[in-house]
């Protein structure tokens, strides 16, 4: 090979390789997990900075006084904190409602899974309405017929868990069969219609809670049950509720 | 006699490694790497979870994906930052700011490209709209209509990145709102058919554009078991052409590898998700040869 064959060897490679098309040929795919080995970056952190202290500074401050440490499993059929979260539901929300629909809330239901923490002796803030509350779930109030309404009480009866609930109340006999139930002390007349308060989880079928499908109405009240958590929390001074007697199984 | 053949031997040996490196390095220009890094559904967590957390303790946060995105553009700066959507809510950070850290901290990162998820409309498409002016990269949809809305004219159904010569497609899909999201909250936007939106997509940028690589940034799901008829990632995959990579999210599924899916032409691509919250960074590499006998081989996929 001489000097001109090496140099058209070259300018064809350098000819070839502007010309030529690239093609596809290896993919490699993974993923890398971010973990506490990674260095932070100094100059995202200090922007962060402000902005996470703002948002500390106002989640931190004191809303109200929490006389006990209350939990969900604390309680059969009911529990002092599902109690305290259907009750500010109903408190906070019923107002809302009547003011655009006349109308009142007759009772509420929520889930016991949705309470996501416990409430801790002492002061009480805004982040702990985000424990409990993380979701951005939301009030809604569903109008059900009496047929709907005893299905939700047979639901209760059979689920035999503390989901909470605010002016109903059940009564299983010794061998957790239903006894009775009512409204706020006064009998469920099956015959006409009930608003009911709930979440949207609820009532797109969370927790298989299906009566809720079969309904005459739905009003949604653009109100975010951590919220309404917040509203109530900002009321009161000590935060005490107990386990009552609004679902209970008697016992001899 | 043995000791001049092993010289022989050995020299010969040398000089097919010269040519081999000769080979290499006149060939070294012939190849390139493209880097696709990809988040979905961060959900506003923009610290890392505590010690504390139950399930991811220490893991996440932005300041460490940064150090971490860096080092990868380092190493190679043919590196294209994508996000299928999911931005917004999950930390009182999105309901203090609305999103603006979020999109602040995306320009920081430096994304190039995002879809819009369904929770990105949680302060309504207004809310989407004000967030806008912090975002310093593009949002890619091609089945969300949104020319009756304020949103119209900023959201492109694709855009074409080229980096180091490769023509690099990105396409947004984004999942049906109805039942999902309020209509209040979407307004007048329209959800056209993920399928058909896909179809017109591949045929303008394969056909027309010419595109080397394309990616769909899916807001789709990974997969309905439970409900076969209902468009997903893997769906979406099997039945159609030309998409070399779906990145998507919604449903936070964590998967230990990249999925290898045939497509209708029975051709292979791949689909990823990397679960949710900033826990994960995907990354994929795409290597280009001019080197026609190794493609006619096919394509190579190691996951």
């Amino acid at each position: 090979m001489n000097y001109k064959h090496l140099i058209l060897f070259v300018t064809l490679i350098a000819f070839c390789s502007c010309k030529q098309d690239y093609r596809l040929n290896k993919i490699e795919g993974k993923q890398i997990n971010i973990s506490d080995s990674l260095a932070i970056n100094q100059d995202i952190e200090a922007f962060i900075k402000p902005y996470r202290e703002n948002v500390n500074k106002n989640l931190d401050s004191i809303l109200a006084y929490a006389a006990d440490t209350y939990s969900k499993s604390d309680g059969e059929y009911n529990t002092a904190i599902g109690n305290m979260m259907a009750d500010a539901v109903y408190y906070e929300s019923n107002p809302v409602f009547k003011s655009r629909t006349g109308e009142d809330i007759d009772f509420v239901l929520l889930n016991h899974g949705g309470i996501r923490a416990i409430i801790s002796k002492g002061n009480i803030t805004s982040r702990t309405a985000y424990e409990i509350m993380p979701f951005d779930n939301s009030v809604v109030v569903v109008k059900l017929k009496g047929a709907q309404v005893q299905e939700l009480i047979e639901y209760l009866v059979k689920a035999k868990r503390a989901h909470p609930i605010s002016r109903l109340n059940i009564v299983l006999d010794n061998d957790g069969n239903f006894k009775s139930a009512g409204l706020n002390g006064s009998p469920i007349d099956f015959n006409t219609t009930y608003n009911v308060a709930t979440n949207d989880y609820l009532y797109s079928g969370g927790d298989h809670m299906d009566f809720f499908k079969t309904n005459d109405s739905l009003y949604m009240l653009d109100y975010k049950i951590r919220n309404v958590l917040i509203d109530y929390f900002k009321k009161i001074d000590t935060l005490n509720p107990a386990i009552d007697n609004r679902f209970i199984q008697l016992k001899n | 006699m043995k000791r001049r053949e092993f010289i022989q031997q050995t020299a010969a040996a040398s000089t097919l490694i010269g040519l081999g490196g000769m080979g290499l390095s006149s060939f070294a220009t012939a190849s390139k790497k493209i880097t696709i890094l990809h988040t979905n559904d961060v959900h506003s967590h923009i610290d890392a979870f505590g010690p504390d957390n139950g399930r991811n303790p220490n893991q996440g946060g932005v300041a460490r994906r940064a150090s971490l995105i860096e080092g990868i553009r380092k190493k190679n700066p043919n590196t294209l930052l994508l996000d299928a959507g999911d931005i917004f809510q999950g930390t009182p950070y999105f309901n203090y700011y609305g999103g603006e850290l979020e999109f602040k901290l995306m320009s920081m990162l430096k994304y190039d490209v995002a879809t819009i998820g369904n929770h990105d409309f949680d302060n309504g498409i207004e809310g989407l709209y004000a967030q806008l002016p912090h975002a310093k990269f593009d949002f890619v949809s091609a089945n969300y209509d949104f020319s009756n809305t304020i949103m119209d004219t900023h959201v492109k159904p694709y855009r074409i990145i080229i980096k180091d010569g490769i023509k690099i497609g990105i396409f947004g899909l984004g999942i049906e709102l109805d039942g999902l999201v309020g209509k209040k909250m979407y307004k007048e936007t329209v959800y056209l058919d993920p399928t058909e939106s896909t179809q017109e997509m591949t045929r303008i940028l394969k056909n027309d554009e010419q595109c080397d690589l394309i990616i769909c940034l899916s807001h789709l799901g990974y997969n309905y078991r439970n409900d076969s008829e209902k468009i997903s990632d893997l769906k979406l995959a099997e039945t159609t052409k030309d998409i070399d990579l779906i990145i998507g999210g919604h449903t936070h599924t964590f998967l230990k590898k990249p999925t290898v899916v045939k497509n209708s032409e029975g051709k292979n691509l791949l689909v990823n998700q990397v679960g949710c919250y900033g826990i994960n960074l995907g990354k994929i590499d795409f290597y280009f040869d001019t080197d026609k006998n190794k493609s006619a081989n096919g394509t190579s996929i190691i996951v």
